[in-house]
């Protein structure tokens, strides 16, 4: 994973509570068995008026010009602003990468859904949690006459305002960190490979029927 | 005083990582075809290998047809799909992983297979790459659903890394009348407390009501808690609980049952735990519910009508008049006046044997209305195909004009062939409303199987219990 440290561009103000994985990124995609290729399919079913499949490309569609990443201020925008419990639904990471190749590197809203917020955690994609009244507030500047550009920096947990103000944003600081130096997880805790090991052992001996190989019967038995 | 989910918590703490986060370990994961590929493709690339394959079950679900089963592989139309389930077979093979394939008699929804094999027992700690993985709360294990990541974490260390979350007890007293269901009762929680009711939180369920229902209804119950926003529904071990379990393939048998008896026994929350949050629901007042818009939370009795966004707020109205919009329906109107084109009876919510009896029940003797292009029952997995024709329920369901399937998610998310044209109600036993969920502009009705049984009759919803 890149290490991400401070995202800066144009806000996409969306404008809907409770957005689904779903929409985020529809099954249809999901047949995919790669990582890649997925960004011109993010809100497929709002950014496009036909119905989309894998193979498609952007200028065969019927594009929905009165969706709001369609819209010509918002071209090349940085940092989605969404609405409370962003993201719920589906453990689909799929949602993440899609949000990710389609340009965006950090999402701003209330309140996130748990396997999508820890999924963004895992690919670099920095979501900030703000309070709603200033959600609020990044929307009124968003859809004003300009566009709207902000600073998150994540070392310094704020997002600068055009207007020179900065907001603080809390976040975890074990994740923070992951984010930062752009951390291999899986490395990180094979380090403890020995700690998880030894936990290993007491539970099969402790729970011995927790283990399949000690017990199973003939795989054919149904 | 622990929980029941601090106490299954605390039996899988390894420790923690140098960054401060728990390392859970994790007892069982299940693999389906399409959030694994790159998972196992991450692991070959990183030089990795399983951690321990004996903790891994895999079965095919999301993206197979659930016609033409005969055909194998050979079954799959879509070049895409069909390497997509190759592809889990090949990983599976490569790992000695143990597969039910597309041919397996055993294969089914993941959520189905894993307790209908013993492979899901109490206390255990599981995940799968699909967010309805706490289905399998039900038997008071810690189960989740994870991303794509997680499932290649979870490969290369058998652990999975997350801070504990909060405890919400969902208390329901007295009993469900009949004709109401864990359907209705899953769905009136979510209406009560929102899709983000209890996000942060595991949800245990306990009281008269959970305690009398099968261990299918608690399966529907634990399977929608992400629906409120929780990862993870519990309910406590009781006797219901360990009779379902035993004699099953992959559960233990003689002593090494006994010594597992014992601790699962342990496995309720102490008398004065503490909850960080509590909803208390009497189970007699809950009627049938059909959800009416684009997010389960949007849920109604059936003796209800749609809401009038011209008697609501700002924001909350904006929503309601969207989702009345995609929906095709108007204020105020009544949940029985929405007629269906189509009826969906399956997913890992309501697939079982028992809610296959409760549609079969109503439907026995009867005829799919006219006006209903397709209804279609999926098994959850092969054996419950199996035996639901055993008992004659297929051809109660084939003889009332009803399609026959194979096992698979099918048109609860669509992947494979089977889903909605644009504009087309659907009366879905499934666990998610969201805008073109079961297809491009697909109009999702959630409820019950009986529910769903008596809309495919009538046309239109019916309260089901005025159905003799």
């Amino acid at each position: 994973m890149n290490p991400v440290r401070i995202v800066s561009g144009v806000v996409a103000p969306l404008d809907r509570a409770n957005v689904d994985t779903d929409q985020i990124i529809p099954k249809q995609f999901l047949k995919s068995i790669r990582r890649t290729g997925f960004g011109d399919y993010l809100f497929d079913a709002w950014r496009f008026l036909d119905e989309g499949d894998l193979g498609m490309t952007p200028n065969e569609r019927r594009i929905n010009h009165d969706f709001v990443l369609n819209q010509p201020r918002y071209q090349g925008a940085r940092i989605l602003l969404a609405r409370e419990n962003f993201g719920c639904g589906s453990s689909r990471e799929h949602a993440v990468w899609s949000l990710m190749e389609f340009g965006f590197g950090c999402v701003i809203a209330p309140s996130f859904a748990d396997i999508f917020f820890s999924n963004c955690f895992k690919n670099g994609l920095l979501p900030v949690v703000l309070d709603a009244a200033l959600v609020d507030e990044l929307f009124r500047l968003a859809t004003g006459p300009a566009p709207l550009e902000l600073t998150v920096d994540l070392p310094e947990q704020t997002i600068r305002l055009p207007d020179g103000r900065a907001l603080p944003f809390a976040i975890d600081a074990d994740r923070k960190r992951t984010l930062l130096e752009g951390l291999d997880e899986i490395q990180l805790t094979l380090a403890h490979g020995a700690a998880i090991e030894a936990f290993e052992a007491r539970h099969r001996a402790r729970m011995p029927w927790l283990f399949r190989s000690n017990h199973q019967k003939g795989a054919s038995s149904v | 005083m622990p929980t029941l989910y601090d106490k299954v918590w605390s039996d899988h703490l390894v420790g923690e990582r140098a960054d401060g986060q728990s390392m859970l370990y994790i007892d069982l994961q299940l693999l389906h075809e399409v959030t694994s590929p790159q998972a196992f493709e991450g692991l070959e690339l990183a030089g990795r290998r399983p951690w321990r394959i004996d903790a891994n079950l895999a079965t095919p679900d999301h993206n197979v047809p659930t016609d033409r089963r005969e055909l194998g592989l050979a079954g799959i139309a879509d070049p895409i799909a069909l390497e997509q389930v190759v592809t889990l077979d090949r990983n599976c093979q490569r790992y000695g992983i143990t597969e039910f394939d597309i041919r397996d008699p055993r294969q089914g929804i993941v959520h189905v297979v894993g307790p209908e094999q013993g492979a899901t027992l109490p206390g255990m700690t599981i995940v799968c790459g699909d967010s309805h993985t706490s289905t399998h709360g039900a038997f008071a294990a810690l189960a989740q659903g994870i991303g794509t990541s997680d499932v290649e974490h979870v490969l290369a260390t058998q652990c999975l890394i997350q801070r504990k979350a909060r405890n919400y007890q969902v208390a329901v007293h007295g009993r469900l009348g009949a004709g109401v269901s864990a359907k209705d009762l899953v769905l009136a929680i979510i209406g009560r407390i929102g899709t983000a009711g209890a996000t942060g939180h595991t949800i245990e369920y306990l009281g008269e009501a959970i305690r009398a229902l099968s261990m299918e209804g608690r399966m529907t119950l634990c399977n929608m808690a992400i629906e409120a926003g929780a990862r993870a529904g519990m309910v406590a071990v009781d006797d219901t609980t360990l009779e379902y379990i035993h004699g099953r393939p992959f559960a233990p048998v003689g002593a090494r049952w006994d010594e597992a008896e014992t601790y699962w026994r342990s496995l309720v929350s102490d008398p004065d735990a503490h909850f960080d949050s509590v909803l208390e629901l009497d189970a007699a007042a809950i009627v049938p519910q059909v959800t009416w818009g684009t997010s389960p939370e949007m849920v109604i009795g059936i003796d209800g009508a749609v809401p009038n966004p011209a008697r609501l707020d700002g924001a909350r109205a904006d929503g309601v008049r969207r989702a009345l919009e995609y929906m095709g329906l108007v204020p105020d109107q009544p949940v029985t006046d929405i007629r269906l084109d189509r009826v969906f009876i399956g997913s890992c919510t309501n697939s079982r044997i028992e809610d296959l009896r409760a549609a079969a029940a109503v439907i026995r003797g009867r005829r799919v209305a006219a006006s209903v292009k397709q209804a279609m029952v999926v098994p959850g997995s092969g054996l419950v195909k199996a035996q639901a024709e055993r008992e004659g329920l297929a051809q109660i369901f084939v003889d009332a004009g009803f399609e026959w399937r194979a096992a698979g998610c099918s048109m609860c998310l669509a992947m494979n062939p089977d889903r909605l044209q644009p504009g087309e109600h659907c009366a879905s036993t499934s666990n998610r409303n969201f805008e073109g969920r079961q297809g491009h502009g697909g109009r999702t009705h959630l409820v019950s199987p009986a529910m769903a049984a008596a809309a495919a009759i009538a046309g239109h919803f019916v309260d089901v219990r005025k159905w003799a």
